[in-house]
């Protein structure tokens, strides 16, 4: 007899709750009353234990996704017990505002199986390693493969195609509804490239987070900036700099510290999504794309033109990008959808010798970077002291949406970057 | 049940048509006393007389005329085409008059006519006598048209166009004279099959194999090859191509979610981009994978065996692109 794992309500309050870590694996035997998982509610983390013996033979929420209590987040069951339906059915309902199931593919996509459900012809398909083929934000699927999908309940992005060009074809949906791949917004929090994701996710306020936004704009104004100032060895992101533009020179692009700085910024926000960011008032809107905005002055103020999808451009994208959208700016020529819609900003005052400045947040974003100027600098590396070309990063985070940890974990990424610049690349 | 051939069951459509109503008599070239050419009209000069079996001369635009003629003043004449090849000469009696008599007349002069002989390549005929024909007459509203596969189907068909109020093509397949296969005996009664119904001449859950003619042979052979890899292939044959089947193109696809559209002529501007654009219109959500059509190559039947071999639809082919639809 199969037991399902839910979210429990471990807080009279708790609304929703996130894995913090499994203490148990799938293939793991477990014993009622053992404790399986870490869940962080909204006030402590507390500890989930089994309802059942058994196997843990799924977990259908990876750690640092968040669900709502009440979804299925795992399956206890006997070794060889057909849970099938029970994962298929499982997850959290799709509806819900603000629910974050953890969904079990993206990171990890569903290894194909033996048997071909609906042909009997039991075809071979060769399933490229891509999840669902997505060209300009849309899956290639065919017509009744986008039907069964809505039908089931299968989240199409999710679902790796294993026809042509990554097609997302009939097979392919009733293996993913036995998978139990469900439809639902993308772990946040998940680490590697996430295929077919959506644009942005939403994150229902919790209890505490409602408390945090009302005290702090009490005691700070509407919009609660706290800064947090990094100081960078910018050595290795000049030389890169040097080796890129060498690289480029054929094709006429000169990159510039700036252009480095707005792609480490992208890759960083890849990395902590928490800080890519808008705050919706009664929720937070948590971005996958990330878009930069890229404070320009002009003459009698300043326009801020959006360098869109900056994640999955490179360099040589970006510098030329960024140069002809300021260009456009400064003869007031940008279109309506070029200075908006940004998730996040990047603000350089480095061309005019500050040394360190805060920026003011661009609402509904919830940070901006305010960027220094490379100066050497005389600094202590290993008990001496050496002249190093250092920059200021100084963030403002908006505290209803970033906390201090959260902050500073994105700046110490960013860091990591600009000094060796391969870690974009990790 | 007798098993006959597709010839002798034209001939017993045509006897028993003729012997239940005087006014049907048979028209074209050496359908009387030479037995006709593919000897379908064999016995029937002697058996309803030169009055009513008539060979003309050749001459495929006047004896159509006149046979639209004779439809026009009550009588139910059949023109035998010795093939649909020759046919063209007769077009302006077939499209401007025979197709439009009905409605120029608004709807005084019904044109009870059947046009009927084969159509399709033989074997190394060349480019002007290996034709698929149905193309040219489906085009014109007015005619409807039936391609039978079978002996019964050539049985059944020819009855219902002989008794229909409209002209019929009823289009054989040159290559399926000598077909043998079960047709109701005479003794169970009358046995027609109305036009504008589909037949599924096997059935498979994979894929759909949704064609007419001569090709049905084709695709059962393409099933049969098919299911010893594993795939269990549906044959749709159409049999009457207008008025079609829609409802039975649509349950197929319905079943199976992938068909392929085999048809005997050329590829452009054919029946099975006409299909195939019915199904994308109608069962778009049914669909797991584009529809596939397999055709005669767009060029004339060359004469020279190995290239007409490879001009024509081949099991291959088929097989082929079915299992492109099933993405193998």
């Amino acid at each position: 007899m199969a037991t399902k794992v839910h979210m429990e309500a471990l807080s009279p309050t708790m609304e929703e709750g996130q894995v913090v870590k499994w203490l148990k694996s799938e293939g793991d035997v477990v014993s009622s009353g053992e404790i399986l998982a870490e869940i962080e509610t909204d006030k402590a983390t507390m500890e989930l234990v089994a309802r059942g013996d058994g196997m843990l033979r799924r977990i259908l929420l990876d750690a640092g996704s968040t669900a709502p209590v009440g979804a299925v987040i795992g399956v206890i069951a006997a070794e060889d017990e057909d849970i099938a339906g029970l994962v298929a059915g499982a997850g959290p309902p799709v509806s819900e505002e603000g629910s974050a199931p953890g969904s079990s593919a993206g990171a990890s996509s569903p290894a194909p199986v033996a048997s071909q459900p609906a042909v009997s012809a039991s075809p071979t398909p060769s399933p490229s390693d891509a999840a669902a083929s997505v060209s300009g934000g849309r899956v290639k699927a065919s017509p009744l493969a986008r039907r069964m999908a809505e039908e089931e309940g299968v989240a199409l992005e999710d679902v790796r195609g294993s026809g042509p060009g990554g097609r997302v074809v009939k097979r392919d949906v009733e293996l993913a509804a036995m998978e139990g791949i469900v439809a639902g917004p993308l772990t946040p929090t998940a680490g590697g490239f996430v295929h077919a994701e959506e644009d942005y996710e939403d994150i229902a306020l919790s209890q505490m987070r409602k408390t945090i936004a009302r005290r702090l704009v009490e005691s700070i104004g509407p919009v609660p900036h706290f800064f947090l100032t990094v100081d960078v060895d910018m050595s290795r992101a000049g030389e890169a700099r040097h080796k890129v533009n060498a690289l480029l020179e054929a094709d006429g692009v000169r990159v510039s510290i700036n252009d480095i700085v707005l792609k480490a910024t992208a890759v960083a926000l890849r990395r902590h999504r928490d800080c890519n960011a808008h705050w919706g008032g009664d929720y937070v809107r948590r971005f996958n794309r990330v878009h930069l905005g890229v404070p320009v002055a002009i003459d009698d103020g300043l326009i801020t033109p959006v360098v869109r999808d900056a994640h999955l451009k490179g360099l040589a994208q970006i510098a030329p990008e960024v140069r002809e959208l300021a260009g456009r700016a400064r003869e007031k020529r940008l279109r309506p959808d070029e200075y908006t819609g940004s998730t996040f900003s990047v603000s350089n005052l480095g061309m005019f010798g500050i040394e360190e400045f805060t920026g003011v947040i661009n609402p509904p974003e919830a940070g901006i970077l305010a960027i220094g100027a490379v100066e050497d600098r005389a600094v202590v590396e290993s008990g001496s002291v050496v002249v190093r070309p250092r920059m200021k990063v100084t963030m403002s985070c908006d505290h209803r949406v970033i906390d201090g940890a959260q902050g500073s974990s994105f700046l110490r990424t960013l860091k990591q970057i600009l000094e060796e610049p391969l870690t974009a690349l990790v | 049940m007798a098993t006959i051939t597709y010839r002798d069951a034209l001939n017993e459509a045509l006897v028993e048509e003729m012997e239940r109503d005087e006014s049907v008599f048979l028209m074209g070239e050496e359908v009387a006393e030479y037995d006709g050419a593919y000897k379908v009209s064999k016995g029937l000069l002697d058996r309803f007389g030169d009055g009513r079996v008539v060979d003309s001369p050749i001459s495929e635009l006047g004896f159509a005329g006149l046979g639209v003629g004779a439809a026009m003043v009550g009588l139910r004449p059949v023109i035998e085409f010795m093939t649909f090849n020759f046919s063209f000469l007769a077009l302006d009696a077939v499209i401007n008059s025979a197709a439009k008599m009905h409605y120029m007349s608004g709807g005084q002069i019904n044109i009870p006519l059947v046009f009927r002989g084969p159509t399709g390549a033989a074997l190394q005929l060349s480019a002007q006598h290996s034709q698929s024909c149905e193309t040219w007459y489906l085009h014109a509203p007015g005619v409807k048209v039936v391609t039978p596969a079978t002996p019964a189907d050539a049985k059944g068909l020819l009855k219902a166009a002989i008794r229909d109020g409209d002209p019929v093509a009823v289009m054989e397949g040159e290559l399926l004279y000598n077909m043998k296969g079960e047709v109701p005996d005479v003794e169970d009664g009358d046995f027609v099959i109305p036009l504008g119904l589909a037949d599924v001449k096997r059935e498979g859950g994979d894929v759909s194999i949704i064609t007419n003619g001569a090709m049905v042979h084709l695709a059962l052979m393409a099933a049969t090859k098919l299911e010893k890899e594993g795939i269990e292939t549906e044959v749709l044959d159409l049999r009457s191509l207008r008025p079609l089947d829609v409802n039975a193109i649509l349950a197929t696809v319905q079943k199976t979610n992938r068909a392929v559209v085999l048809e005997e002529g050329w590829p452009y501007v054919g029946l099975g981009s006409t299909i195939v654009s019915i199904i994308q219109e109608e069962a778009f959500d049914d669909l797991d994978a584009p529809v596939l059509r397999v055709s005669q190559a767009d060029v004339p039947m060359p004469y020279a065996k190995n290239l007409e071999q490879m001009a024509k639809p081949s099991i291959e082919g088929v097989m082929d692109a079915c299992k492109k639809v099933l993405y193998l």
